[in-house]
This record gives structure tokens, sequence and C-alpha cells, in this order.
């Protein structure tokens, strides 16, 4: 049976997520079709073509899925994907959204946020926040697949040569309009694919201590992260917040400073390659899990760490 | 306008979880179990819709053995008006959850159902979703603010990246994110008044659902410890470190 992929990307580029669905997918075994679903999506669907191991590109450009809606998006998945053994997507805020629209239209349960593939009908997820480690077997004829991306390394974004083929299908369930959205902007890498995350915590005191990891973050291009406890107290926005409930993260290199490591954080960045906490208490559970920890004050800490990365 | 609000009785979030020695699961016996948090922001929020003078009714369901009527009296103390409690003993996954759901839609006829964007127990965050598809309603998910607007809702959803809101036609499915309300503490009188409020009893079979299980758990085991590294005396060390043994930067 072959498999469905779907695209995570924001109509101009592809996102790096997808790449580590498709490593999903392939794990699973069989011809794997990447769906490009979106509006004015032509370069997207290009950079999906090239992806490595992918047979075929697939296509829905209309505005109607230029905002990703659920109630569309799961109408086309749903129809598009009915001749799949497997639909698989990144357990990102638009998978989690569509997906479990279509497991329903289609009759059959969805396994979400897998970290691994056993089988082509086993897979493993984490559950109790990352607490305890399942592994599910589905019985369905369509196995509804979302994929924490963080838990794959991803395929070679380039290589491939798939063929493209533009579907003329339009769902517009005509349940929902798009408004508006407030994306912050950044020059610095995303937080969920940057290969080192550094983060801060209740310790940090207030948002404008936070440009003194933001300088940090810009010597070693890095992304900037928060424990759940400063996005609480208001020093940065919801959306950088890293744990369980937040943003899942496996860099290579993550930094947490000022954070105690409330089980709710460890599960969004335990997976790390090398982690490194800074605390001025030394029995924080941050060092539980830290490859390297430093007890001091993070305000006489943080200076000393730039200028020694500026000496390099 | 009605609306309905949907809670799940989990472990209490402050309890440490623990596997089973077997892997069969996490042991659960003698264990403090609570609301779901993400529910209890959805009830806040149907409360608060009352308060507004936009919700005139709020009916609460819960689904699970009889012990979820501890949490179904939980939600009317909190302010919802009556309870439904479809009781079986049987684990009752997401997708059956979401007809078990649809059926007491089809009887409340809500303008509104409200739940949390997952439990804290399976993390499946699936629930809400496949009962707005089954029901052909549309879907505010992980909703950080909720304007309920003539026959539309607006529902500002917290999205990778930012905010992004959503305009949904009247009925329609909003599922909670943390930052959408505190919810309050039920006051000793409320806690006693709800014991005289009416919580209707049902089951799969008189809802006309299967509720058949699709996945099957093979084993729960605890995650892989990861084991602490070393101290470092100051930032020459850390920087050393980081550049010659784990050569991360």
């Amino acid at each position: 049976m072959s498999i469905l992929v779907i695209a995570e990307h924001d109509n101009s580029e592809l996102k790096q997520a997808t790449l580590s669905v498709v490593a999903a997918a392939k794990a699973v075994g069989g011809d794997i079709d990447v769906l490009v679903a979106g509006e004015n999506v032509s370069g997207v669907a290009e950079a999906a073509a090239k992806i490595e191991g992918v047979n075929k590109v697939l296509v829905a450009d209309n505005a109607v899925y230029g905002h990703f809606l659920g109630e569309n998006l799961g109408e086309l998945v749903a129809e598009v994907g009915k001749g799949y053994g497997h639909i698989f997507a990144a357990a990102g805020t638009v998978g989690k959204d569509f997906m479990p629209r279509v497991a329903a239209l289609l009759d059959v349960a969805q396994v979400s946020d897998i970290m691994r593939v056993e089988s082509e009908d086993t897979f493993v997820r984490p559950i109790y926040a990352g607490n305890a480690i399942a592994t599910v077997k589905s019985s369905d004829a369509i196995k509804v697949i979302t994929v924490r991306p963080t838990a794959f390394d991803p395929v070679a974004a380039e290589g491939g040569s798939a063929s493209v083929e533009t579907l003329d299908v339009v769902k517009d369930a005509g349940l929902s309009t798009f408004v508006n959205e407030e994306l912050a902007k950044s020059d610095r890498p995303d937080l969920a694919s940057a290969g080192i995350v550094i983060s801060g915590g209740r310790g940090m005191q207030n948002g404008e201590n936070f440009k003194m990891l933001e300088q940090i973050a810009d010597l070693l291009g890095a992304a900037v992260g928060a424990s759940r406890a400063a996005v609480d107290a208001g020093f940065v926005p919801n959306d950088m917040q890293v744990g369980q409930t937040g943003k899942i993260v496996a860099p290579q290199l993550y930094i947490a400073v000022g954070i105690s490591g409330a089980i709710q954080h460890l599960a969004g960045m335990s997976d790390s390659k090398v982690i490194v906490a800074i605390n001025k208490d030394e029995e924080a559970p941050i060092f539980q899990v830290a490859d390297y920890g430093l007890v001091g004050d993070l305000f006489q800490v943080i200076p000393e760490l730039e200028s020694s990365l500026k000496a390099l | 306008m009605k609306v309905l609000v949907a809670v799940k009785r989990v472990i209490d979030y402050n309890v440490k979880v623990r596997v089973k020695p077997d892997n069969t699961g996490v042991d659960l016996a003698n264990v403090k179990m609570a609301m779901n948090p993400f529910c209890e922001i959805a009830v806040e929020e149907a409360v608060r819709l009352k308060e507004k003078g936009v919700a005139s009714e709020i009916v609460v369901v819960s689904i699970g053995p009889k012990a979820c009527q501890e949490q179904i009296r939980t939600a009317l103390a909190l302010g919802a008006d009556r309870g439904i409690h479809v009781e079986t003993s049987e684990e009752v996954q997401s997708l059956e959850a979401a007809k078990l759901l649809k059926a007491v839609v089809e009887k409340e006829e809500p303008k509104l159902v409200i739940l949390g964007k997952q439990s804290i127990d399976s993390d499946n965050n699936q629930t809400g979703q496949m009962l707005a598809a089954l029901t052909g309603m549309g879907q505010g998910t992980f909703a950080s603010e909720v304007v309920v607007d003539g026959d539309k809702v607006n529902v500002t959803r917290e999205v990778d990246g930012g905010l992004m809101t959503v305009s949904l036609s009247l009925p329609a499915v909003v599922t909670t994110d943390l930052r959408l309300n505190e919810p309050r503490y039920a006051s000793l009188p409320n806690i006693m008044k709800a014991k005289k409020k009416q919580l209707d009893v049902m089951s799969p079979e008189d809802l006309g659902v299967d509720i058949a299980a699709r996945l099957s758990t093979l084993k729960v085991e605890a995650p892989a410890a990861r084991k602490g590294g070393v101290k470092v005396a100051d930032v020459a060390e850390l920087v050393d470190k980081l550049k010659n043994e784990a050569k991360v930067i």
C-alpha cells in the first residue's frame, strides 16, 4: 500500500518538518506521495518534488486551502487519502487541527504524535506528558498518523525527481472563514527545528532580560525559547514556550537558563542531544537531565558566556 | 443559547505517573483523580458565557465509569446547570467518544460545544475535531479567546508562530488551550447545590454507539531515563566542553 504525506508549509516555503514526516513514512515502507494543499503553492510543490524518496507530488492549489482551515483540509485529505494505506502529517498545529477530521470522515482511529514506527500498523507514542511511552497497534484499513517531527531525522531535501500532478478538488466546507493572524516575526531560526535553542525561565525575572539570551542566540545561530513559568509570568509570548503544552524541541544543543526543570518542561526538550543547565539552585531538577550543569547567577554567567563566545 | 461541555476524569495533574511493572499501562490504583485541566477551562468558559448572558443553559457530559459523576458534580458546582453521564467501564477511545458525543449533540442540539484540546492521560488531541467532523460543524481548536457574535463565533487560536482568528457559523465546536481563562474554584454552597442538580445516566447502547476500540495498546514503558552529566566550574570550562568534548558549538 502506498502512503500519503501531507506537506507542512506556509504557501511559500516547504517546512523542514515535512522531511521528518517523509522519514517516518519511509520507515513504514511503500510508495510515498506528497500532497501540497494551499494557495499559490507552485514553489512548495517544486521543493516537495525534490525530496529524496518521493514518488509523486499532488497539488491542490486554491484559495480555500490558503489558511489551512481544518474543515476544508479535512474534506480534501479524506477524499484524496481514501486510496492509501497510511496518511501522515506533522503534529504541528495545522496537522493536529485537520487530521482528526480526516480520521473521523474515514471512520478510522488516529494515532497521534508518533515517535517511532515499529511496523506498518504499530507505532510508539508518548502519553501522560511523556511520562510513559505506549506502543499501539491499529486495526483500521487506513492508518491516520501524526508525527512528532523532532523524533525522526529528516530525509534529504534534494535528490528526488517526483512527478507533479495538479488535483482539481476544491472542498469548501463553508463552516469557517479566516479573520486574521498575528505571527511573530523573527530573523532567528524556527524554534521547533533549530539546531541550537537557548531558553529562559522564571529566573530571567522579566521580559527585558531575555535580550541577554537573544544576544547569545545571535552568536550561535540559535532560537530562543522559554519555560511555561516565564510565559505565564508574562515575560514572553506563548509561541516561545517549550514543553508538553508548548513546542517539542530536540536540537543538538539546548541551553536552559534560570529554568528549574518542571516535568512539563522536560517533556518538551529532553530529547535534545546535549543539554546545558545554568541555574543558581544546585538542587534544581534540570541538573538531573543536563549533560553540563553550571551552578551560578545567570546575570553573571550569561554576560561571561557572551564574551567567551565572541572570543571563539 | 445552549452550551454543551464535555469533561473527562483523568489522573490529577500533580500526581507522579508510574508505569506498571508488567508494562500493561499506568498504575491508577489509589491515585488521586480529577477533572482534566483543559476541561476545567472549558467549563469556566461556558460559565463566563452564561454570566455575560450569551449562554442560557450549560449541559455537562462525561463518558466513563460511575466515578465520572464526581467530575460532573464538580462542573455543576462551578456553574453548569445539568449533567449527562454516559456510563461504561470499557476503555473509550477518541473516535468512539466523538460518536457518543455526537449522539448527545443530536439529542440536546447545543449551539456551542466546548471541550478541552486534549486530555493529559492519552494526550491525543482528537475528540473535539472528530466530533466537529461527524456533526458537520466548524471547529475553533486551541482557543485563547472566544467571542460569540449573533450566529457566529470568533475564535482566536494558538497556532505555531502566533495567533490566528477564525469565524465559525454556529453551531460550532471549540477546544480550549491553556490561556483561554483561569478557572475558578467551586464555593461550598455551590458544591451543596450541585448535589441537587439533574444528572441523567445513559449507556452507549442507549445512544446506539458501538464503542469497540480500534487501537490496542501492546505495552507501556517508562521513558528512557536521561543520565545527569557533570557540573562545570565556570563559563570557560563550559565553553571548552561544548567546543571540544560535545562538539556542538
